[in-house]
């Protein structure tokens, strides 16, 4: 073996670095880094018990006539309104054709367990579809223009059936996954 | 010099025995026939073991111990006693809903008018707790609180076989001895008959041991036996006493598949069931474990030929 | 070698427009790149590259964890079981960076011996070297509040005993105490700022390394000959690739045996006892800190005298931290000119020592101190029959086998009924875990006169003249034996 000085066998370290075994030492350990990076991102992700805390049982009989209550659901508000038989008209009769994100209210309603739907009762997201901000509503006294709720954010307007009617919101307040566990209870999911 | 280096090895290997001995005069813990089958680097649950240790767990323990860091939904999880690969989701699994719906749970979250209501548990509910706090514990069980069971086996020296060893090493019937002393009737434990896992080849201690009112003597339990032994002090027997009395008496449940409810087969099966319950994730970490090895060596030996390769010409 | 000349000449026009302004890139290049490194280092002086991935880890693992951890004494220890339980690959970042605290001080360890052996903090080092120490002192900072984080068992006790070792200080050290737990114990409040000072010392530390390699590169890195550079072009290699991939070889032989803690032994250097959450009203039966603080912790509990005025307690809490001051002072007490022990034959001896001094100070610390060193060499116990005769405190002693316990019992029944007797078992005496201790922290400290007087007097072995003479020396000795027909 002869001695070459450091500096002067650049043109070595050249070759060394064109060389294959280099290069797989070098994708390997990049290849491990990403492995990590993945379960940093990954931690990230929704816990198992968030997860689970994503569905809630509700009791319907509890929401007065003409009112709502107002449910969190891993921690996203959601609706429910019991409307009354001139609020139920009132979505029913619109034409449906003029809507800015056209949807019958029945489209809008989840069948019973004997099949048949609820009319009285109106379950959807609480989250205007514009921004975010969370409407007011009958609880607050103010429904709006058209009687459902009103964004005081921007300014959006929602029927009785939770459809967008004036202002900024591009669509409907969309309905959750939900079904009828019984005649009073209802299990919604996120 | 070479002979301290020796040395040093030497008292290196010293330090690290002597460090993994624990301490305390208990009797070793030891796994049961055969072995667990979680252990080793490849090992898995049993899962038919652990849902008859749930039923153990849920038919004896559960009145008096807490799981507090445990929920129905992890019944289904992965590698859990219940988990069943055609609900990924452990809270769609109906059977774990059904188990989970047996329990009367006090909910954590108030009702409409701020009460909180008794209802059954649904799989995102943590298991139920015996006790509402541990001022109840303690004074429902003469001022000792049973312990939570969720991380019980990495909080004992032993894990499982600690476990395993206690529940089923308590002193046989017919070691009990009455006396009556000052017109009280005092039990003892006459160490002869000490039955349960004696066969070790170890000096059995003599004489009797006094059981103090409310006291059960267990020789796996961590404790000093010395201010209650009526034999040779230099000969105390190994273990302690604890408020629990023996709960695996055979046939204490009736195992839904038919396996024989022998006190051996119960402490083995709950054993292996609190050893998943304290980790959950132990088989997926080994397996991960394997992956990451293959991946070091590879990249260890890539690693060789690259250092070798880059100083091949520098004398060093 | 101090100040290098740069070596580093921007090729394009925005690495000349950058190095004009910021010049980073010929930062890196100076520093880790082009730096002319001593070409015959050994596997220890691969431990410093291990020592900063071991921190890099522990930052990383340790923020993300601080986004799933509460710091609250209800809600700790459930938090650190969700993490290990529902977080996505919680319990392998918990696993990484409770068992990399430990891979990070035996990495810390072994660095630190490789220092004293080959002299890394004589002149032209003693700045690099110091530094070190505080690096060292700030991870056994940090370690210690992490370890509390948890709140189990074996936090919350391990907690009150260090706080407690500040109420040790005569007169303030009640008030310091009372100031560090913010309160008259440990409570909700001291677990917060803990955790606070936790996720902060780590960037101290980080901002210590930084100083530390800057020290580094003033003088450039010793060697095992301890004899300083004196051709860059024969002495020499670039640091980049011919370290950066003998370190990188190195690390991963380290995480190997890192990564055999975290999947298959994750819990063999903790303790059981802290997973049970912590109870103010029960200490565990056996508490002692984690191994890598059991020397100090064996020096602590070895004084149990007192001198002059200077209460036992005080003493040791003084003995513990002069342990690690003394490491501040070694450039100066160390009078030999040799840095090498290589070339020291009497003090590379007493290196050996010192190092399983050490390692038997941690034996020590693990064990309880009035357990015999050598079970096999315990005599058996004396039977003590102890009864009152006539008022007085009388005793009479029993030796032997089950004859021994037949004769005590039929003595008792003996005694009238007013006597009282109890018997109990007096352990004979023996040489127990505090006597090695105090032996060994006497040791401990000798070690470091014994380098004063040894540098004036040993005579060394004959050093070589450069770097290179001695590669080439050793490859030809091996080339002797290994070819003896030539």
């Amino acid at each position: 073996m002869t001695d070459i000085p450091a500096h002067e066998h650049g043109e070595l370290i050249d070759e060394d670095r064109r060389n294959f075994i280099h290069i797989a030492t070098g994708a390997a350990a990049f290849g491990g880094a990403a492995m990590f990076a993945w379960v940093a991102v990954d931690q990230w992700n929704p816990a198992a018990d968030t997860k689970a805390a994503s569905a809630l049982d509700v009791d319907i009989s509890k929401v007065p006539l003409g009112s709502e209550i107002r449910v969190l659901i891993g921690g996203k508000p959601f609706f429910i309104r019991h409307r009354t038989p001139a609020e139920i008209a009132a979505a029913e009769s619109v034409d449906v054709s003029t809507l800015r994100d056209p949807q019958t209210d029945d489209e809008r309603l989840r069948p019973m367990q004997n099949g048949e739907l609820n009319r009285a009762i109106l379950i959807t997201s609480g989250a205007c579809t514009h921004l975010g901000c969370v409407p007011v509503g009958p609880a607050q006294g103010n429904t709006g223009e058209f009687g459902g709720w009103y964004c005081p954010c921007h300014g959006s307007e929602y029927d009785t059936s939770g459809r967008i009617r004036k202002g900024p919101a591009p669509t409907n307040l969309p309905v959750p996954d939900y079904k009828y566990v019984s005649d009073t209870v209802v299990n919604i999911s996120l | 010099m070479k002979a301290f280096r020796i040395f040093t090895a030497g008292l290196a290997g010293l330090v690290l025995a002597a460090s993994a001995h624990a301490a305390g005069d208990a009797k070793h813990p030891h796994a049961p026939e055969g072995g667990w089958p979680f252990e080793g680097v490849t090992g898995q649950f049993d899962q038919a073991s652990l849902q008859r240790g749930y039923q153990v767990y849920k038919e004896v323990c559960s009145s008096c111990h807490s799981m507090k860091l445990m929920s129905y939904r992890n019944l289904g999880e992965p590698g859990g006693p219940f988990y069943d690969p055609e609900y990924p989701n452990p809270n769609d699994n109906p059977y774990v809903k059904a188990l989970a719906a047996q329990n009367e749970i006090l909910s954590p979250t108030p009702n409409d008018i701020g009460e909180f209501d008794y209802r059954p548990a649904t799989p995102a509910d943590r298991f139920r707790s015996p006790y509402p706090n541990v001022n109840a514990a303690r004074a429902a069980n003469n001022g000792a609180a049973p312990p939570d069971l969720s991380v019980i086996t990495k909080a004992r020296h032993g894990g499982a076989s600690y476990v395993y060893s206690l529940l089923s090493g308590y002193p046989a019937p017919d070691a009990f001895v009455e006396r009556e002393v000052d017109g009280e009737t005092v039990t003892y434990v006459d160490m002869s008959k000490l039955g349960g896992h004696g066969g070790h080849g170890e000096e059995h201690a003599e004489g009797l041991l006094r059981l103090n009112p409310g006291q059960y003597y267990n020789p796996y339990m961590a404790g000093d036996t010395t201010p209650n032994y009526l034999g040779d002090p230099r000969h105390n027997p190994p273990g302690g006493f604890l408020a629990m009395p023996p709960q695996l008496i055979e046939g204490r449940v009736e195992y839904t598949d038919g396996t024989p409810a022998t006190v051996e087969q119960m402490a083995h099966d709950v054993a292996q069931f609190l050893a998943w319950a304290g980790e959950p994730k132990q088989t997926k970490r080994k397996s991960l474990g394997l992956a990451v090895m293959v991946y070091l060596g590879l990249l260890t030996i890539l690693l060789w030929f690259s250092y070798k390769r880059i100083w091949r010409n520098v004398e060093h | 070698m101090s100040g290098h000349e740069s070596s580093y000449t921007p090729t394009n026009a925005f690495t000349k427009w950058l190095d004009t302004r910021l010049p980073l890139v010929r930062f890196a290049q100076d520093t880790a790149i082009n730096f002319p490194t001593p070409k015959n280092l050994n596997y220890w002086y691969t431990f410093g590259g291990i020592l900063a991935v071991c921190l890099v880890i522990q930052i990383v693992t340790g923020v993300i964890l601080a986004m799933h951890y509460e710091a609250s004494v209800d809600g700790a220890f459930a938090s650190v079981e969700r993490i290990m339980r529902d977080v996505p690959f919680g319990w392998l970042l918990r696993y990484i960076h409770a068992n990399g605290a430990s891979m990070f001080f035996l990495a810390v360890y072994i660095h630190m011996f490789r220092g004293l052996y080959y002299g890394s903090y004589k002149a032209p080092r003693e700045i690099l070297w110091i530094l070190g120490c505080v690096i060292y002192l700030l991870m056994m900072g940090t370690a210690f509040l992490g370890y509390m984080l948890p709140w189990g068992q074996m936090s919350y006790h391990g907690s009150n005993v260090i706080t407690g070792l500040f109420g040790a200080i005569p007169l303030i050290g009640e008030s310091i105490q009372t100031w560090l737990m913010g309160g008259p114990s440990i409570g909700n409040q001291t677990l917060q700022r803990f955790f606070a000072l936790h996720y902060l010392l780590p960037f101290m530390i980080a901002g210590a390394v930084v100083l530390h390699v800057w020290a580094l590169h003033v003088p450039g890195n010793n060697n095992p000959t301890g004899v300083e550079v004196q051709d860059v072009k024969k002495d020499t290699v670039p640091f980049h690739p011919y370290y950066t991939v003998k370190d990188a070889f190195a690390i991963v032989i380290f995480l190997i045996m890192f990564a055999v803690f975290v999947f298959y032994a994750p819990n063999v250097l903790g303790h059981a006892d802290n997973y049970v959450e912590a109870n103010p009203l029960v200490t565990p039966a056996h508490i002692v800190p984690e191994w890598y603080l059991l020397p100090f912790y064996a020096i602590l509990r070895a004084i149990t005298f007192d001198l002059g005025p200077i209460p036992a307690k005080l003493l040791g809490v003084i003995f513990m931290f002069a342990a690690i001051a003394v490491l501040f002072v070694l450039p100066w007490l160390d009078t030999s000119k040799v840095k090498s022990m290589r070339y020291r034959p009497v003090a590379k001896q007493f290196f050996f020592g010192f190092v399983a001094v050490c390692l038997m100070l941690g034996w020590c610390g693990a064990s309880v101190p009035t357990d015999p060193v050598i079970k096999a060499l315990q005599g058996k116990p004396t039977l003590v029959v102890s009864y009152t005769d006539n008022g007085d405190e009388v005793t009479s002693e029993y030796k032997g086998g089950a004859e021994a316990y037949e004769d005590a019992k039929s003595f008792m029944d003996s005694l009238p009924a007013d006597a009282s007797p109890s018997l109990s078992a007096v352990p004979a005496p023996t040489f127990q875990f505090k006597h090695l201790s105090l032996i060994l922290t006497f040791c401990y400290f000798g070690f470091f006169i014994l380098l004063f007087f040894l540098g004036l007097t040993e005579k060394p072995k004959e050093l070589p003249e450069s770097i290179h003479k001695s590669v080439l020396k050793r490859h030809k000795d091996a080339d002797a034996v290994a070819t003896p027909a030539e």
